[in-house]
């Protein structure tokens, strides 16, 4: 029989194989399983060549729209922004890509230093002291903050300020499901704050890309005796002052902003800050810096004893991965954008959503609907439903906004980033005159 | 290795150098907010985009990767990345996708999910199946709210037991802790089965769950298993598969059929999916048709030839951001569709043999925790050269010395100086032959000249590391 | 090492006995299947501990073990110096590596722990 690619033992291989272990058949070694039940009939077709997988999948591929031909206004949670060519450079290199979890330091000090290098970036950026190694994505680093915020506190009340991402909430409520934790929902920080919460916490830049008053939110905690915890938009960081300058707890975020593609919801990457005092109730890998032996500087998985694998069903979390390459890809966009970078997207992002805003706000019937300054995302709604508008501006090679109508009337909350041109805008603003003009 | 790669980028930033720059605006300037928001100052490095490339890139020569080395990381599964896959992966049509976009214009991206789902279905038996889960935790944390919800939606509330043998992943009881199970352990016997007495001991009404890794943790395949399965059945409990070492089962049996309710599976192991150096994973959950609508959301099916995702009705709900690993689920198909149904269960039969070679090999010089054939992964014991003082530690430094991962060490914990190595089928016979023969030079060496072996490695970037001064004292940034 | 004034418990805890002030530290064969300690998380003072219950935990680099209270009574002092440097456990549990005291509100728990004969028939 000729080999598949990706399995080399020949036949005359196998045979030697099963004479040296002492078998006359490959079946003789799994005699522990039920005999009736062995070799069900696997309805998964034939094999494909590569150049059958490639012809496949990329027909597969173009039944989704090309992005390439439309213009893309959507955000809520997953931004589409330039990704420098260093990015996928050293992404595709297999040594990363393909090494396993440092669990041998002396074999794995590229994937540790790169680590390293990623704590101290995304802690520098949040404006904290620590950063871990990596969660899976936004939402749940910060279900897991709320978890941590319940042991540090020993309290199990829960409290969000408006108006967080009603996905974020969905998942804490899966965190939190079989547990005695509860959530409170309050609509304004000045609202009478109940007393025993483990936590407050605020979306900033929140769900409609208002900018809350962190300091506001700040002293509340503070005075309620409880810790904070901030979720936000990292591309923001280095246009909005950072969390830890107002003094927050813990700090998450989803980091795909920052260089990772937008890729249909995943992989993403979970950020994870807070202050050291803090670090033996955080989840999730952490990578500390050592020496080896010789005394030469090197990286190493440490504070392990708070992890699944020694301290089981008493452990932080049940965690057991840091996403380490979307990890590497946020340092090395990181490194590459630097300080002027960073300050420059948050800024173009700032620019280009208010030039759109302001544009919609001449069109008759839009109402912007955010009171307060927002970054690179806003809400406004028409006379249309979103659903006809989106439509509608479909049509025209335009990806619309967020149908949010259930939480706004006819409610659209839409995005721009330093992707999105002059040209663009200026159409979907025109686009959108059209369509109320046509159905007036 | 010279010494100016472990320079870290902040001790390399020169003010005013660039690696990169972004257009200036092109719309009119807007009137900023109040200047008390704004960021003031943001200390990040500042280089050249060639020192970044060669950064990077020579810190990834310092790892070992299964592109450079054999890695035969046992329960790992650390085989072949194929790299049509990651081609196929950066297709604009997957990667340049918005999640919430229309369905209308993500038809593939839905089509894929679909076909996905009914491939791991198909391969486990367990038709219900939802790839949400952005990880094996995370996975088995669904399949375990599953099973919660399934005893509550029958009023079965005092139902709050977790089994879990003792020789079972530490996630295993996290996760059950985290979905508010009370842990009750039960012990193996001596050739590394569930005790089956100790589990009658154990067991009553209250048991919720059995959560069981097959093949078990120690390579082995559990000869009791219909007999457990049907004793947690008669007590009303769900049967829970920990599919972390499904590299095994390929083609040759369906958990569905051995009595299994619920199992996740790592598509970074069996499915062949970049490890990364610790993620991203992929956790898909798959549960018996009478357990599919409580999966969690999203779920992709045709509706009159066209594809969406929906939420069961009483669906666990969403426990991550979208609709899963999209990027690692694309790899994952590409995969399985490459091998198809025959490549499959040359799959499990290669990785099989590959392990039993291995074991027959080397039980001389090491010991076996159990004198069994093996299935995709052999758990050996250092226990005879600990007499001469030397670790399973020692043992699997000195490996990396021939350029060789290390086994897993220290695990299952019931296993004295455990070595659990799986070859994969990704492997050749010479590959194998040659980790044989470096292992039975090691042991040598322990005879000859024990002090090479207890202070490997010598041929590595760095020399064994001060692990308590990073636990005392972290330093955890720069 | 193991000294005929001091009493033992099974969970490797020692005690040293001074009218009714108790000193408590864990035993050198603890501190050898340990490893290198990095880390302890002991009560505060004031708390109230019970004879053979849970009062803290010790770390190592790769374990975690809790500290069992091999005596009942009231923690009136700490050893603040082993939870900044916590590899004096190792270099000398019996003496500088002591814990805790505690005030004992029943001295006949001691006759509940192990004598030094005792204690190391089982080690």
């Amino acid at each position: 029989m000729s080999n598949h690619p990706y399995i080399p033992n020949t036949d005359k291989d196998i045979n030697q194989m099963l004479s040296v272990i002492g078998v006359e058949s490959f079946e003789k070694l799994i005699s522990d399983l039920p005999k009736h039940l062995l070799f069900p009939k696997l309805n998964i077709g034939n094999g494909l060549t590569e150049p059958e997988l490639y012809n496949h999948l990329n027909i597969i591929s173009k039944e989704n729209f090309n992005l390439d031909e439309y213009s893309l206004f959507l955000g809520a949670g997953s931004y589409k922004h330039y990704i420098p060519a260093t990015v996928n450079s050293i992404l595709q290199r297999g040594d990363f890509a393909t090494a396993y979890t440092p669990y041998q330091p002396e074999a794995a000090q590229g994937t540790l230093q790169s680590g390293f290098e990623f704590q101290s970036l995304v802690s520098r950026l949040m404006g904290m002291e620590v950063t871990n190694a990596g969660m899976y994505d936004g939402p749940t680093a910060f279900a897991e903050a709320c978890l941590m915020a319940c042991r540090i506190t020993k309290k199990n009340k829960i409290g969000l300020v408006n108006f967080f991402n009603p996905t974020i909430i969905e998942v804490l409520k899966s965190y939190i499901a079989y547990k005695e934790i509860e959530i409170i929902e309050i609509k304004e920080p000045k609202e009478k704050i109940p007393e025993d919460l483990a936590c407050l916490c605020i979306q900033y830049p929140n769900f409609f890309g208002s900018i809350p008053n962190l300091d506001e939110f700040v002293n509340i905690s503070k005075s309620s005796d409880c810790l904070s915890i901030v979720h936000t938009n990292p591309i923001s960081l280095g246009f909005l002052k950072s969390p830890g300058e107002y003094g927050v707890d813990i700090v998450t975020a989803e980091g795909q902003p920052l260089g990772v593609p937008i890729s249909y919801g995943g992989p993403y990457i979970g950020l994870f800050s807070c202050n050291q005092t803090h670090i033996r109730q955080m989840p999730g890998r952490i990578i500390g810096q050592t020496t080896d032996i010789d005394g030469k500087i090197a990286y190493t998985l440490t504070l392990q004893t708070r992890e699944q694998h020694i301290r089981r069903e008493r452990a932080t979390s049940n965690i057991c991965t840091s996403t380490q390459l979307i990890g590497l890809m946020v340092t090395i966009y990181l490194a590459t954008l630097g300080p002027d970078g960073i300050k420059d997207v948050g800024n173009l992002c700032y620019q280009k959503s208010h030039y759109l805003a302001n544009s919609l706000r001449n069109i008759k019937g839009v109402i912007i609907e955010n009171k307060n300054e927002f970054f690179n995302e806003f809400v406004f709604s028409t006379p249309l439903r979103p659903s006809f508008l989106n439509e509608k501006l479909l049509q025209k090679k335009i990806i619309g906004g967020l149908d949010i109508s259930n939480i706004i009337n006819n409610g659209i909350l839409i995005c721009c980033t330093e992707m999105n041109t002059k040209q663009q805008i200026d159409s979907l603003v025109s686009s959108i005159q059209e369509i109320l003009n046509d159905n007036e | 290795m010279n010494n100016r790669d472990r320079i870290l980028l902040m001790d390399r930033s020169i003010p005013t150098r660039k690696a990169f720059n972004f257009p200036s605006s092109d719309v009119p300037k807007q009137k900023l907010p109040n200047k008390n928001i704004l960021r003031k100052k943001i200390s990040l490095p500042e280089i050249s985009q060639l020192e970044i490339i060669r950064y990077f890139t020579n810190l990834s020569r310092l790892n070992f990767s299964i592109d450079s080395n054999f890695y035969p990381l046992g329960s790992c599964t650390m085989k072949y990345n194929p790299k049509i896959n990651e081609e196929i992966a950066s297709f604009s049509g997957f990667q340049n996708i918005h999640p919430l976009q229309d369905s209308k214009s993500t038809q593939g991206a839905i089509k894929l999910i679909k076909l996905l789902q009914e491939f791991l279905g198909e391969i486990t038996g367990l038709k219900g199946v939802s790839l949400a889960p952005l990880a094996g935790a995370q996975g088995e944390y669904s399949g375990l709210l599953i099973a919660r919800k399934f005893h509550s939606s029958n009023n079965n509330n005092k139902k709050n037991i977790a089994i879990i043998p003792d020789s079972a992943h530490g996630t295993n009881p996290a996760s059950a802790a985290m979905a508010g199970f009370d842990v009750m352990t039960v012990k193996s016997d001596n050739s590394g089965n569930v005790d089956i007495e100790d589990l009658k001991k154990i067991i009553n009404e209250k048991i919720a769950v059995f959560m069981i890794t097959i093949p078990s943790t120690l390579g082995l395949f559990e000869p009791n298993i219909l007999k457990i399965t049907s004793m947690v059945h008669k007590y009303g409990g769900l049967v829970y598969a920990d599919g972390a070492n499904l590299n095994a089962l390929l083609g040759l049996i369906k958990l569905n059929d051995l009595g299994v309710d619920i199992c996740h599976s790592n598509l970074h192991k069996t499915f062949s999916t970049p490890h990364g150096g610790g993620g991203p994973g992929s956790g898909p959950v798959m549960v018996t048709e009478d357990l599919s609508d409580f999966l969690p959301s999203p779920i992709a099916k045709v509706n009159k030839a066209s594809y969406e995702l929906f939420t069961p009705n009483n669906s666990i709900g969403k426990i991550n951001g979208f609709h899963g690993s999209f990027g690692i689920l694309v790899r994952a198909y590409s995969y399985i569709k490459s091998l198809g149904s025959e490549g499959l269960k040359q799959v499990s039969k290669n990785a099989i043999i590959n392990a039993n070679y291995i074991q027959s090999q080397l039980k001389n010089e090491y010991s076996l925790y159990s004198d069994r054939y093996c299935m995709h992964e052999t758990v050996l014991s250092a226990s005879k050269q600990k007499n001469k003082a030397i670790k399973g530690l020692d043992i699997a430094k000195r490996l990396l010395d021939y350029g060789i991962h290390a086994p897993t060490m220290y695990f299952p914990q019931i296993v004295d100086e455990a070595l659990m190595i799986e070859p994969t089928e990704s492997e050749s016979k010479e590959t194998i032959d040659n980790f044989i023969e470096t292992m039975k030079n090691i042991n040598d060496e322990i005879s000859n000249s024990p002090e090479i072996v207890k202070s490997s490695p010598h041929n590595l970037p760095v020399k064994r590391l001060d692990e308590a001064k990073a636990a005392r004292n972290p330093i955890l940034k720069r | 090492m193991y000294s005929s004034e001091m009493k033992y418990s099974k969970e490797h805890e020692w005690i040293s006995v001074n009218k009714n002030i108790i000193t408590i530290g864990i035993t050198d064969f603890a501190q050898e299947s340990l490893g290198d300690v990095v880390f302890i998380d002991l009560p505060k003072i004031g708390t109230s501990i019970s004879q053979f219950k849970k009062f803290g935990e010790i770390e190592s680099v790769k374990a975690v073990s809790e500290l069992f209270a091999p005596i009942s009574g009231k923690v009136i002092e700490i050893n603040s110096e082993i939870e900044n440097s916590p590899e004096i456990i190792n270099q000398s549990p019996h003496e500088k590596g002591w814990m805790i005291k505690v005030e004992s509100s029943n001295l006949d728990e001691v006759n509940k722990l192990l004598t030094k004969e005792e204690y190391m028939k089982i080690i």
